[in-house]
């Protein structure tokens, strides 16, 4: 029998998840679910999936087994609310909740209804980023002595444009849209930041978001490190996310095609050299049956998917650790103010 | 189909190894001319088609090729339509809805009979081919035999199943422009079985084709199979893997598949342009 799913949300995320997940030879893809009429009536022509306004009435009506929420952050909390509720298995896009208490709400209903949860924190599905966390795992650079985490693109290079990621509170700007990913990857593969300082939220071309974040975090352990994002750099061509990390033994430099790891003395265990190395995407992507926009879309839609399927709980991007990101997002927000 | 395309990766920093190298691209192309200097070079090697995305700045280099017609005679262009990243990063900023209005040209208004944007939402494959009009304005004058839509384009209606959209494209490219249409995908057996699905015969698909089955959906033996045992014509690109193998062991694989019509590949120098075209038509004849 194949897995039932519905999605909830048809902007750019909301739309490349259905493209994959309907392909997906274990799903079948019965319902999707927005506001837009120009969208739905583009369903309703073409395609033979059941289209709905209302996500509790497609909720009600399919009865799916999991449900893509892809809707922006502020209406989060309430769908995921009602998914979970009905004992829905739920992917829900990043950044996860608007509000750490209703964040850690979610994260209690999600254990107490046993359903497997997701946060598309996509970069986990990297080949290179994957391969870091390995490599640190495994000591290669030693003691760690500092880190930057970076992330630029050109979503916002004027003035102009009103959606839900110009409003404040709707959860858009720099820090919930795109920062979000950097501190997830710092997160997980670097530790868990436990002070932000010296933050600045700095709006360039947006009248009431900002457009770039640049904070300074330390970690549970005291490693100290730079977060430095901003959406409005037309220097990129799209969104680039990379991170460095500097240890004892020497630096890696890692974004998304490419891992440069230099060591001062050879890892004959890893087959590293000394001096440089350089890994590419190439070797490390994850194969996938179906591509749109990266291996890393699919891939996370796969592992989604196969965790329902053995009714285990994903070790990435679950919920909680969606809610550890949203947590940072607020102790930056805080550390602003000051 | 010549045997060789030029492609502009190159030129608008699309590189798939390497963020640094892409940089390092965007500023060695930052003019026009240096651009046309190495179409130039491309032509003087005997280059005749390029394949290109509708960047903004291809309108200039037609802008260029129309004034300068003896030079450009025999040469064509291939537009792979549209440069998806302007749109995806207007749909971030403004949404589908505001990206319409931002991109569908003149009025919106004067562009329906009546009813305005009420009636877009009704009428899929008017608003479509507006797009492709709006896209194919900077090549007028220019021979554009193959029209292509990008793969992120191709990939998207493949995965929500919407067939007929293949349907009206093909129908649309060939009466308006009488021209082939054409599709760049990263899941050549999917597609190639919906296009079969909805009458279109025989393709002509631009897809990743390489010994390491580097973005080959559903792996390399199915392509495999599709390229010997299916009717389409196929154009290989990403054949040196974002640069994970040598060109010529890339091209003797490509050659194991007679079926392959082109090759389409990019390159910065003359020495690097010459090279690899007259690799490909040693080994590939």
């Amino acid at each position: 029998m194949k897995i039932k799913a519905g999605i909830i949300g048809l902007g750019k995320m909301g739309l490349s998840h259905a493209a994959i997940v309907n392909p997906h030879p274990d799903v079948e893809l019965t319902g999707v679910c927005d506001t837009s009429s120009i969208v739905l009536d583009a369903f309703r022509k073409f395609s033979r999936i059941n289209v709905y306004d209302d996500y509790k009435k497609m909720i009600d009506t399919e009865k799916p087994d999991c449900v893509i929420i892809a809707s922006p952050t502020k209406f989060h909390y309430e769908m995921v609310s009602y998914a979970v509720g009905k004992g829905i298995h739920t992917f829900c896009e990043k950044p996860f909740s608007l509000t750490i208490s209703e964040g850690e709400e979610l994260v209690r209903l999600a254990q107490e209804q046993k359903v497997i949860n997701q946060v598309g924190f996509h970069n986990h599905f990297i080949g290179t980023f994957r391969e870091l966390k390995r490599l640190l795992g495994a000591g290669v650079l030693g003691e760690l002595v500092h880190f930057t985490g970076e992330a630029y693109g050109p979503v916002v290079v004027r003035e102009k444009g009103e959606t839900w990621r110009s409003d404040p509170r709707g959860g858009g700007g720099c820090l919930f849209d795109y920062a979000s990913h950097v501190i997830n990857l710092i997160q997980e593969i670097i530790g868990v930041p436990v002070k932000a300082s010296g933050s600045r939220l700095k709006k360039i071309y947006s009248k009431k978001v900002e457009d770039a974040v640049y904070s300074v975090l330390t970690l549970e352990d005291g490693l100290t490190g730079m977060l430095s994002v901003n959406w409005s750099d037309e220097t990129y061509r799209k969104m680039s996310t990379s991170l460095m990390i500097m240890g004892e033994k020497g630096k890696i430099v890692c974004d998304a095609t490419e891992l440069k790891i230099y060591l001062k003395e050879a890892n004959q265990k890893e087959g590293l050299d000394k001096g440089w190395t350089i890994k590419y995407i190439t070797d490390l992507a994850i194969p996938v049956n179906f591509y749109l926009r990266g291996e890393e879309y699919s891939a996370q839609i796969d592992n989604f998917i196969a965790c329902i399927m053995k009714n285990k709980q994903s070790e990435v991007n679950s919920f909680a650790q969606a809610l550890k990101t949203d947590k940072v997002i607020d102790l930056i927000i805080e550390d602003s103010k000051r | 189909m010549d045997k060789v395309l030029f492609g502009d990766n190159q030129f608008f920093a699309v590189n798939h190894l390497s963020d640094e190298k892409s940089r390092e691209q965007a500023i060695r192309f930052k003019d026009d001319a240096s651009i046309i200097r190495v179409l130039d070079q491309a032509i003087e090697t005997g280059i005749n088609t390029f394949m290109c995305t509708t960047h903004d700045r291809i309108g200039n280099i037609c802008n260029h090729m129309r004034a300068n017609p003896e030079q450009y005679r025999d040469f064509k262009i291939y537009p792979c339509m549209p440069y998806a990243h302007k749109y995806a990063n207007a749909v971030t900023e403004l949404g589908i809805l505001g990206t319409v209005k931002q991109y569908v040209p003149g009025n919106i208004f004067s562009t329906f009979t009546k009813g305005g944007l009420a009636y877009i939402s009704k009428d899929f494959i008017k608003l479509m081919e507006i797009f492709i009009d709006a896209e194919m304005k900077m090549f007028k004058g220019i021979s554009t035999p193959v029209i292509f839509i990008q793969n992120v384009v191709v990939d998207l209606i493949l995965g929500l199943k919407l067939f007929d959209v293949f349907k009206e494209y093909d129908a649309y490219i060939r009466k308006k422009y009488d021209a082939e249409p054409g599709y760049i995908t990263m899941n050549l057996p999917a597609l190639l079985d919906a296009l079969n699905s909805v009458g279109i015969e025989n393709p002509i698909i631009c897809t990743s084709i390489n010994k390491i089955g580097f973005r080959m959906s559903g792996g390399k033996e199915i392509y495999e199979k599709y390229l010997t045992e299916k009717k389409f014509r196929p154009i290989a690109m990403q054949v040196l893997a974002a640069g994970a193998l040598r060109p010529t062991e890339a091209v003797e694989y490509l050659s194991r598949f007679p079926k392959i019509e082109s090759v389409l590949f990019g390159a910065s120098s003359k020495g690097h342009i010459q090279e690899t075209k007259e690799l490909i038509e040693k080994t590939m004849s």
